[in-house]
């Protein structure tokens, strides 16, 4: 009989041997709970049961959407004016960890052929927090596809506010925000990806300016944190009430897509806001 | 009169008995009309708007309020508005710039109401489309901070052409008690929150992210001066050409 051929181990003995798996090697999806070996997850970091998409950094991230891209403004950073020890360390730290000066990588990329300034923010630089720098990098890269006439694709990921920076921070909204609609006012296209977590004064501002916004599947998106409204209406918040899927039933996005067919829909979606050359 | 902590200041900002919107507005104006609804939702308490004269010149007014007891306070959510309250002030404002009437925004907010049904509204799109839009309109745009003004939900109404404050006001990217909560874990922390946050008009004057700290005015007083200074500075606004106005408000933004 089957059964007797594949001898199922006894659960303690299915322990021991997973205790033995070290624990980069496996994998819990937090939307599905299903545990998997890492290598599952492939080059795109995705669950190989929901397509939840895990949290990459901004390089990982440039590499597996575009063909090429040619990062700009690397060296703009935090101010020197922020002089406070613990955060200078957080900011030494994140560096380190993602490859860059500030919380979002800004170039112009290329994917089928097809040439595109892109931001991507980075939720392991301090959250993917705005800070002042942040803005100034979004808004270059928007001033810089307005004189170039080109579409903005961007990838949001954060925090919200960068709460060392204070009221700097706050402005960062508006600064940006006005980047976007000149943008927009010279007739450009803004594609926006929500990646998990979207929170805070990124979704107030440029997050949900897109002309199309699209939302990784089950991504965290929304304004408040969950314990600040816990505290406001005294009871736990619906399970699901800040995921991409609500609020796609919402009305505030175009689309859910999950990370394996990203490239493809934004390539569609750019090829779709091409103005016909030979018309011109 | 020794300076006040900043602590101190947050206090007088959120005394009960400060000057509300709505009497600034009727004090500031004459043949106030209010004006209701999102024309999608439903009519935020929080937010007040409407066209009054304002020393015969017609301007748009909007407002967030907190509320002169507690009945009111809830209804407003003690000033906190919901997605519908910024649809409301965006329509107005939009408006405001049909009939090239300039815009007062009063702001009197701990921040915008976080609850669920302000998230499945869409709060962080309402306010998006607040800075947005307002930003381009081409018409003079004053903003002035009452008492609080905290972090997204005042800046949605306060990103105009001036931003002045009360004396007894502050203006943070969060609330003293969240600073506090998020930066130290311990809420307790307010006073050092808000020595940290540099909330006062003072600082935030120095540091060119407001451009005037007024006076501050108490209920029933006599609100003529502010009334001749709010006037003078439309009409210097509105001197300026829409292009030359539109690029030193973009100007005052690009540089923070
Ligand atoms: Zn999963």
């Amino acid at each position: 009989m089957l059964q007797s051929r594949f001898k199922m181990p006894s659960r303690d003995e299915l322990k021991k041997r997973m205790d033995k798996i070290p624990d980069n090697l496996m994998k819990e999806c937090p939307i599905c709970h299903t545990t998997f070996f890492s290598m599952r997850m492939g080059k795109q970091r995705t669950c190989p049961n929901c397509g939840f998409g895990f949290r990459i950094t901004a390089r990982r991230r440039a590499k597996i959407t575009f063909d090429t891209f040619d990062e700009m403004d690397a060296d703009v950073t935090v101010p020197d004016q922020y002089d406070d020890k613990k955060y200078r360390g957080k900011i030494a730290k994140a560096k380190k960890v993602t490859g860059i000066k500030e919380s979002v990588l800004t170039g112009i990329g290329s994917l089928d052929h097809q040439k595109v300034v892109a931001g991507i923010m980075d939720p392991f630089f301090i959250m993917g927090s705005l800070g002042s720098a942040t803005g100034e990098k979004i808004v270059r890269l928007f001033e810089k596809a307005t004189t170039e006439k080109l579409p903005v694709v961007m990838f949001t990921a954060s925090g919200g506010a960068r709460m060392q920076e204070g009221i700097k921070s706050l402005m960062q909204m508006a600064k940006v925000s006005q980047a976007v609609e000149a943008h927009s006012k010279a007739g450009l296209f803004y594609l926006v990806v929500l990646c998990d977590p979207t929170t805070g004064g990124v979704t107030a501002s440029f997050a949900m300016q897109g002309d199309i916004i699209l939302a990784e599947s089950h991504a965290l998106v929304g304004f408040a944190g969950r314990r600040v409204i816990e505290q406001t209406i005294m009871k736990q918040p619906p399970k699901n009430f800040q995921r991409a899927e609500t609020v796609l039933d919402h009305g505030f996005i175009d689309a859910i897509v999950p990370r394996t067919n990203l490239k493809q829909t934004i390539s569609q979606l750019l090829r779709l806001h091409q103005r016909e050359a030979s018309h011109g | 009169m020794a300076k006040k902590t900043a602590y101190q200041r947050v206090q007088a900002a959120r005394d009960s008995h400060k000057i509300s919107t709505d009497e600034l507005i009727r004090g500031l104006t004459t043949d106030f009309f209010e004006l209701h609804g999102d024309r999608s939702d439903g009519d935020d308490q929080a937010v007040i708007g409407g066209i009054g004269l304002l020393k015969d010149v017609p301007i748009t007014v909007v407002g967030i309020r907190k509320g002169a007891d507690t009945e009111e306070n809830i209804k407003r959510h003690f000033g906190s508005p919901e997605p519908e309250g910024y649809r409301k002030a965006l329509r107005l404002m939009q408006q405001a710039e049909k009939f090239h009437r300039p815009i007062l925004a009063l702001v009197n907010t701990p921040g915008a109401w976080p609850d669920v049904d302000a998230e499945y509204h869409g709060i962080g799109s309402a306010i998006a489309k607040c800075l947005q839009v307002g930003m381009q309109l081409k018409v003079p745009y004053i903003s002035i901070i009452v008492g609080e003004g905290g972090s997204g939900g005042a800046i949605a109404l306060a990103c105009g052409d001036k931003v002045f404050m009360f004396e007894d006001s502050i203006y943070s990217v969060l609330s003293p008690e969240g600073y506090a909560s998020i930066m130290w874990k311990d809420s307790s922390k307010v006073q050092q929150a808000a020595e940290a946050l540099n909330l006062t008009p003072e600082w935030l004057q120095e540091n060119g992210i407001i451009d005037q700290i007024i006076h501050e005015y108490h209920s029933g007083e006599n609100l003529g001066p502010l009334r001749d200074f709010l006037a003078n500075q439309f009409n210097e606004l509105a001197n300026l050409p829409i292009g030359e106005l539109l690029r030193q408000r973009e100007q005052r933004y690009r540089n923070f």
